[in-house]
């Protein structure tokens, strides 16, 4: 009995939802949920919980790619199997957790983690780099201004190093999204790598009228850019859209909506780097990121431009901010100025804003600070 | 073999983080589809441009979504990948998983796949990268009935919940994240699976405000622990922390020497509400000037516990720049109980009355954050039956643009300007 194409609603089941989460508890977690009295970082990617029950669980959290295969699943579970009694856990950020109940069962798995290569880097943990959150990019999805798998496996490398220690002020949340749409978390990381495009869409006028519906494509346009037009195409008139390219920034929302849109350009592609987000409400509210580096170039296989760029940052934000000061509190507390001057990032015009409510972001009073800037 | 030359791509297998290059290489060798994955992925990386064709609509009969369906722009050139349809399964709450589980789905994957997936989407799902139309119905056919498991949400309608590892692994946590997600999953499925919304709505559930699922950037509605007693102080293990026994913030900087831990310079002066004190070798919190940043108990995790009288603040709108611009959540529920005992009742009141709204005025793909922006907060908080409370500002307007509806002004609008002549001539 399996699937019966003929009959496809006979036995059908649905609405199933998603397994319930108890029946994967390793038997620690099990026994002390809701009983943790504090935990501790023993050393970078080692995580303890203590247990009003007295009871420990060990963790120990490894990088991945995220874009993953059956085999490289297969073999976390091998692991968990051998070390785990065949449980382990994803985090957030799509790192991996396997959880031991003892220390002794700590260093056995990490000397088996360490023996297979550079599948299982342990980290992640504290004041360092932990794993980049990121999208589909040219692997799966249509509408990107860049690569995401490549990208981030270029600054990882680059980072690796953050990724196994706890040596920055506080943690650094690096994310990437491979264009606006903003799958994930880019609009509210520490360092944000966002894909952007830099050219008006083109129209595909003999395409538009079987694929697209004009007035959801008129609508998508945050800036009223779109606008109904009529075109001639094999000698008829018919009706179609023309973009009014001074007020277009290249958002790509309307080929989201209309196929007949494509925007995608080597050239006029690339990444823009956005920094000082933040969602925790520690000491200081969630923030937004901020774009500081309007464009750099797609540069295949290694985005060399990028890699140096985060890590410009990163390395000005560990030289100078204070315990526990995300990056976004250190920018703010030595004035966007100071930052820029810190990181040796030329200011542009492309980092004023000029949507909406740009005017809450203008410098509205005489504090500021003298840099290089003024001359 | 080798089916395509990468030479772009083959730069990606070298430096120590893990490669989904030699990844993607490896499950070739049983998964020769990968090859054309690699060969298609090798064109863009030399035409710096997506292969993908736009859009694409396949799915299961009866669900409106949970598949997002694709086609490469070369298929001749790369067979395997003309159909690269993703699937996305609904993933256990905290994502802890059974390896006889997963060996499960990877059987099947193997099966009716590519052999590659995500783990995890950034809205949580299981990601099961790549597949052809026709296999689409054999595989939800076994998922469903070999696993007991179910697709995750796409389109214009509830996405996959997600939430925190809460209770099950940490000590902050204000109430059961694991159960709140469970339960508003089960509760929910027909508005996962059935697009009848304006546009999509996510729920994230995060155990306190260090908010380890983002769901204040990256839900519709985000319910974010908290408690309304005072911080449980241990003054022993305070103690401990100030000789230097205890690492602070649980060892979490311990790459770097910043000196002994300073109680006053590490918590007391960087507290937001300046509402903390030593005083005799005690420290003192004036509970009713903290706003439970979460800064204290993060430093001194064995001293200092969140209150015991614990529920969620809700918040409400966040979502990506499109169209207006990004937006985090609004707090609009300052506290509320999320609990077990009465199925999350409250909460599920409340999720209903924001959709009963939002599905009658929402416009077409207008986010429930914008239709916040667009009737305005003092509306959304009429809508929903909620008085207003400075809470829900971060401040009072500064304009004096101010709307009075004709009934709360003394005579009403209906005005005689003759009558306003016999005392003020023209
Ligand atoms: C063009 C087609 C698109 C594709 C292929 C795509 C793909 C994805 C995928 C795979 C995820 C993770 C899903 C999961 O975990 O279940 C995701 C999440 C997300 N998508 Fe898209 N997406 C598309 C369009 C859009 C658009 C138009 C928007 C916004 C206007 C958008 C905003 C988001 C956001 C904000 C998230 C993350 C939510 C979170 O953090 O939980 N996406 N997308
Ligand atoms: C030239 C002048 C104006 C134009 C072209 C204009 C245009 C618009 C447009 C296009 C909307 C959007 C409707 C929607 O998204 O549903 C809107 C909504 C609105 N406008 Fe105006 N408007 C103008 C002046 C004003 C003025 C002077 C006021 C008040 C003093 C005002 C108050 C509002 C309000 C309250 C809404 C929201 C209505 C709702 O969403 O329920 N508008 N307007
Ligand atoms: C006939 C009309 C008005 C007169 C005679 C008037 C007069 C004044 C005077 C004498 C001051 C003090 C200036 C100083 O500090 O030396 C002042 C301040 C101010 N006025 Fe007016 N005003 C008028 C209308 C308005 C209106 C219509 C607005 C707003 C819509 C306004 C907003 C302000 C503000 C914000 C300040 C404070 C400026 C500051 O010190 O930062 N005024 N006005
Ligand atoms: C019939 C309508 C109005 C009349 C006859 C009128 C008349 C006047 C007069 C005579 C002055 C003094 C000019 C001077 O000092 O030389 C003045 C100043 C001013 N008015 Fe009006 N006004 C009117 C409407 C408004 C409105 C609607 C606003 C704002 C919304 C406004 C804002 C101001 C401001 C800001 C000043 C300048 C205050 C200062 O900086 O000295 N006025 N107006
Ligand atoms: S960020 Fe944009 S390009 Fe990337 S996966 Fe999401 S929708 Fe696609
Ligand atoms: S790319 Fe964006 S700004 Fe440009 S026309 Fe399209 S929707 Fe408008
Ligand atoms: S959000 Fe709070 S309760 Fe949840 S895992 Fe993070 S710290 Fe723990
Ligand atoms: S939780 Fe934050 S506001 Fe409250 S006492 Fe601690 S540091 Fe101060």
């Amino acid at each position: 009995m399996g699937y019966n194409p003929d009959k496809p609603m006979d036995g059908r089941i649905s609405d199933l939802g998603p397994p319930h989460y108890e029946q994967f508890f390793p038997p620690v977690i099990k026994a002390n949920k809701g009983k943790w009295l504090w935990h501790e970082i023993t050393q970078p990617g080692v995580l303890m919980h203590k247990s009003e029950t007295g009871d420990e669980v060990y963790s120990i959290r490894c990088g991945t790619a995220r874009l993953v295969s059956i085999e490289y699943i297969r073999e976390v579970c091998d692991i968990a199997d051998e070390f785990c009694d065949g449980y382990l856990r994803f985090t957030t950020r799509n790192n991996v957790e396997f959880m031991v109940d003892s220390k002794e069962k700590v260093q056995p798995l990490l000397d088996n983690l360490a023996s297979r290569g550079n599948k299982f880097p342990v980290g992640g943990t504290g004041a360092g780099v932990t794993n980049i959150v990121h999208t589909q990019g040219w692997v799966h999805c249509h509408t990107p201004a860049t690569d995401a798998s490549g990208v981030v496996k270029a600054v990882m490398d680059e980072l690796f190093d953050y990724f196994t220690s706890m040596t920055l002020p506080a943690q650094v949340r690096i994310a990437l999204a491979c264009c606006l749409n903003m799958c994930g978390a880019v609009h509210a990381s520490d360092i944000a790598i966002l894909g952007v495009h830099r050219k008006p869409p083109m129209i595909d006028h003999t395409r538009i009228t079987g694929v697209c519906e004009l007035p959801l494509a008129i609508a998508s346009c945050p800036l009223g850019a779109v606008k109904p037009a009529k075109a001639t195409v094999d000698g008829k008139e018919i009706k179609t859209v023309q973009v009014n390219v001074d007020r277009c920034m290249f958002c790509g929302n309307c080929y989201t909506m209309c196929p007949a849109m494509p925007l995608a350009d080597p050239e006029g592609d690339g990444i823009a780097i956005l920094v000082g987000g933040k969602v925790s409400n520690r000491i200081s509210h969630p923030k937004f990121s901020k774009l500081v580096i309007p464009f750099l170039p797609n540069t295949t296989p290694r985005w060399p431009e990028t890699v140096a760029a985060v890590k410009k940052i990163l390395e000005a934000y560990a030289a100078d901010a204070n315990k526990y000061e995300r990056l976004g509190d250190w920018a703010e507390r030595i004035g966007w100025e100071k930052f820029f001057e810190k990181c040796d990032i030329p200011f542009t015009d492309k980092s004023i804003d000029d949507y909406r409510l740009a005017y809450d972001t203008w410098r509205t009073t005489t504090q500021f600070k003298y840099t290089s800037h003024i001359k | 073999m080798a089916k395509h030359e990468t030479p772009l791509l083959d730069q990606l297998e070298t430096g120590p983080w893990p490669s989904f290059v030699t990844d993607l290489k490896r499950q070739a060798a049983t998964k020769p589809e990968c090859w054309d994955i690699l060969g298609i992925l090798e064109l863009s990386y030399k035409d710096r441009i997506t292969h993908w064709k736009h859009g694409g609509i396949v799915g299961v009969f009866g669900y409106g979504g949970g598949i997002v369906g694709r086609y490469a722009d070369m298929p001749k050139q790369f067979p395997g990948v003309e159909h690269f349809h993703t699937i996305r399964v609904a993933q256990p709450s905290s994502k802890y998983y059974s390896t006889a589980n997963l060996r499960q789905l990877m059987d099947l994957w193997e099966k009716h796949g590519s052999g590659m997936t995500n783990f995890h989407g950034s809205t949580g799902d299981i990601i099961l990268l790549g597949t052809r139309t026709e296999n689409l119905e054999p595989f939800f056919w076994d998922l469903t009935h070999d696993m007991g498991q179910d697709l995750g949400g796409s389109g214009s309608n509830l996405r996959t919940p997600a939430n925190c590892i809460g209770h099950s692994r940490c000590e902050w946590s204000c109430y059961d994240t694991e159960e709140a997600c469970y339960h508003l999953t089960q509760h929910y499925q027909d508005e996962i699976h059935r697009p009848a919304f304006p546009y999509k709505f996510k729920f994230k559930f995060s155990g306190c405000p260090n908010d380890c699922v983002a769901a204040i950037a990256r839900s519709d509605v985000s319910v974010i622990g908290t408690w309304r007693d005072e911080i449980r102080i241990d003054q022993a293990a305070v103690k401990e922390y100030v000789a230097g026994n205890y690492p602070p913030n649980g060892g979490s900087h311990s790459g770097k020497d910043w000196g002994k831990f300073d109680i006053q310079k590490e918590v007391i002066d960087l507290c937001p509400t300046d509402c903390m004190w030593m005083e005799g070798g005690e420290l003192k919190i004036d509970d009713t000037e903290c706003t439970r940043c979460m800064h204290c108990i993060n430093v001194m995790p064995r001293a200092l516990r969140p209150g015991a009288d614990q529920g969620a603040s809700i918040c409400v709108g966040a979502k990506a720049p499109i169209l207006d611009g990004a937006q985090f959540s609004t707090l609009i529920v300052p506290f509320m109980k999320v609990e077990k005992e009465n199925e999350f009742e409250e909460l599920i009141e409340f999720i209903e009355s924001i959709w009963d709204w939002w599905m009658e005025v929402g416009k077409n793909r207008e986010r429930v954050g914008e239709t916040m922006q667009r009737v305005g907060l003092p509306t959304f908080l009429k809508v929903m039956g909620i008085e207003p409370i400075p809470q829900h500002v971060k401040e009072p307007r500064s304009n004096p643009y101010v709307f009075w509806k004709e009934e709360e002004v003394e005579g009403g609008f209906e005005r005689d300007v003759e009558e306003f002549r016999r005392k003020h001539a023209a």
